[in-house]
């Protein structure tokens, strides 16, 4: 990967953090599931002054995040949400991670009862480039953003954002606020349709709220 | 049968005259223990490191473990080996003795200097043996809220302890909430398992069945029931250990021998080893002591007077809390951590949660794991910045 690649990867996942972070109000208590290296909850904690708690997989991920002291437990989003109380957060936010839980619809109910709100941003399988190799190539898509082949990938829950719009729909939950980011970071145009949104829409945020 | 002298004479009796700094609270100022009883006059032996702030803001208290003592990080009066936390605390180290004021307490019921079973009770001159009250985790925190308050401390920037050290860590968060800023139990739980109660009745019933121990009064018969106490604490010793460490330390190697000698030598390493354990511990500790403190862990369980529900003990919390777990220890397993941890999200507190990756075994917490030192900078550094300490610049701030 060239240095120039690097770079615009880091602002590429820049953006999506920033979009994110502009859909939580100041001041509010939010859990970040899989919150990686604590990236989102720092940026959360110092431009949004929100209380920020978190969950991570890795003790590497963990350690970094007690480092920057944050409030991150060592845990899997799906075994743990179960121990949380209800509506204990304003936001429970799943970044990036919604592919690879095992159970993402589980995931999704226990976000909604532990938050007011729930946030979750996903890699759009539906957008054109994937659908574009699958058809002209016959093989699973493997793009710069989803950079595993199929037998070593984490990513085992895939879905478009019709996909995911459906089992919103499915759980009864409501959609607060939605948006897709084009390949370049850019948002795609609110005003088009949905089913464009699919297509040019390479990673996609719901905000979600229950009943 | 051989008589054993009590001890060295040359040797000083860290039990009744400590080389320590020592608290002393007349008739006057008795404790009141769980049991009921009153314990007074007693006495906390402590040492400090480092020094107090003038707002008196950056004061750490260490719990030690079951068979631990104050000595963390000078050495030891009785061993005269290095302190038992030199690997965290110490200049520049995690807990920073340049930055804080480090203090750690010998346990009500040891027996370096705090009152327990070896020192003389009042009423006869003589030592108290088993008419020492039995004292339970929550007296040992009390005395030790005495002696900070002795001190002139409000609140602790930090308790922090592993094992029965987590045990006071969780019991101090629990019943004095206020006064403790950030919490670091390591390697513990909220109560003592059927499991660990077993182990804990096989090292006191070895001790008592000692014909040496004399019914506890082995200090005025002039002997020590070496023999018990050496057994408890090897068969304990285990259970501080992972199978995979014992494995990789010793195998089935044979300890200076070519072949096994068909007899019930020490052939292999880990018999000579255990024994080593054995044969050391009964030279620094009192066997009554031991008795005393294993209770006192058997006895803890934080959920108990909240109905059994352990968030209850921390509600409205606003302590920082950073629990640690090691993924080879199966005496206070990572489940017991995560317990806490899932009583303390319940509980809306703040926590972080690290199990640490080691095949030590539960002894894990005193040895050299990068890993927890870490862990314990990033935290301790966070809640520092949160209580308006300064903080050194470090890689992790760019």
């Amino acid at each position: 990967m060239s240095p120039l690649e690097m770079t615009a990867d880091a602002a590429f996942a820049r953006v999506d953090l920033l979009n994110l972070a502009s859909m939580v109000e100041p001041g509010s208590r939010v859990l970040d599931v899989g919150c990686g290296d604590g990236s989102l909850l720092r940026l959360l904690a110092e431009k949004r002054s929100v209380d920020a708690r978190g969950i991570e997989l890795s003790q590497s991920g963990v350690n970094l995040c007690v480092a920057k002291g944050l409030s991150v437990i060592q845990g899997d989003a799906d075994t743990d949400l179960v121990y949380y109380p209800d509506g204990s957060f304003d936001y429970v936010i799943l970044s990036q991670t919604l592919q690879a839980m095992r159970q993402p619809r589980v995931v999704i109910e226990h976000m909604l009862r532990i938050g007011r709100r729930a946030i979750v941003s996903f890699p759009n399988f539906g957008h054109w480039k994937i659908r574009l190799q699958l058809l002209a190539t016959g093989r699973m898509p493997v793009t710069k953003n989803l950079a595993y082949t199929w037998y070593e990938t984490p990513n085992i829950h895939f879905c478009t954002i019709k996909d995911f719009v459906d089992l919103v729909d499915d759980m009864g939950a409501t959609i607060e606020q939605a948006s897709a980011l084009d390949r370049f970071g850019r948002p795609v145009e609110m005003t088009l349709p949905r089913s464009l949104w699919n297509l040019f829409g390479e990673q996609a945020v719901f905000v979600l709220s229950g009943k | 049968m051989t008589r054993h002298h009590v001890a060295d004479p040359d040797k000083r009796n860290e039990a009744i005259e400590p080389s320590s700094l020592v608290a002393h609270f007349g008739a006057d100022e008795p404790l009141a223990l769980e049991s009921g009883e009153s314990l007074g006059p007693w006495s906390i032996a402590y040492q400090a490191y480092g020094a107090l702030n003038a707002d008196k803001s950056n004061a750490i208290l260490l719990c030690h473990a079951l068979t631990g003592d104050q000595h963390v990080a000078n050495i030891n009066p009785v061993t005269g080996k290095s302190g038992w936390w030199e690997t965290m605390v110490g200049p520049g180290k995690p807990y920073d003795t340049d930055r804080f004021f480090i203090i750690c307490a010998n346990v009500l019921g040891s027996c370096l200097g705090t009152t327990g079973p070896a020192s003389l009770d009042p009423k006869t001159g003589k030592p108290y043996a088993l008419h020492f009250p039995v004292v339970t985790i929550r007296d040992m925190v009390n005395a030790q809220a005495k002696l900070v308050d002795r001190l002139g401390i409000d609140t602790l920037f930090c308790v922090a302890g592993g094992s029965m050290g987590g045990m006071q860590v969780l019991e101090w968060a629990a019943s004095h909430p206020d006064r403790v800023f950030s919490a670091m139990p390591i390697a513990t739980a909220a109560k003592h398992t059927a499991q660990n109660i077993a182990f804990h009745e096989v090292g006191r019933q070895a001790v008592m069945a000692d014909p040496d121990w004399h019914s506890g009064r082995y200090l005025e018969e002039g002997t020590r029931p070496e023999k018990g106490l050496a057994v408890a604490r090897m068969a304990a010793h285990i259970t501080y250990l992972s199978e995979q460490a014992l494995h990789r330390k010793f195998g089935r190697n044979l300890q200076e021998r070519a072949a096994p000698t068909f007899s019930f030598d020490a052939d292999f390493e880990v018999e000579s080893y255990l024994r080593y354990q054995g044969r050391s511990f009964v030279e620094r500790f009192d066997a009554n002591s031991y008795l005393f403190l294993t209770r006192a862990m058997d006895y803890f369980d934080l959920a108990k007077e909240h109905d059994g529900v352990l968030a209850r003990a921390f509600k409205g919390s606003k302590t920082r809390f950073c629990i640690v777990s090691f993924t080879s220890d199966w005496l206070f397993p990572t489940s017991d951590s995560r317990a806490i941890v899932h009583a303390l999200n319940a509980a809306g507190a703040s926590v972080s949660f690290v199990e640490i990756e080691t095949d030590k075994g539960h002894d894990a917490f005193l040895l050299d794991v990068p890993e927890l030192f870490e862990t314990t900078r990033g935290f301790i550094d966070s809640a520092a910045r949160a209580r308006g300490l300064a903080v050194p610049m470090r890689r992790a701030d760019a």
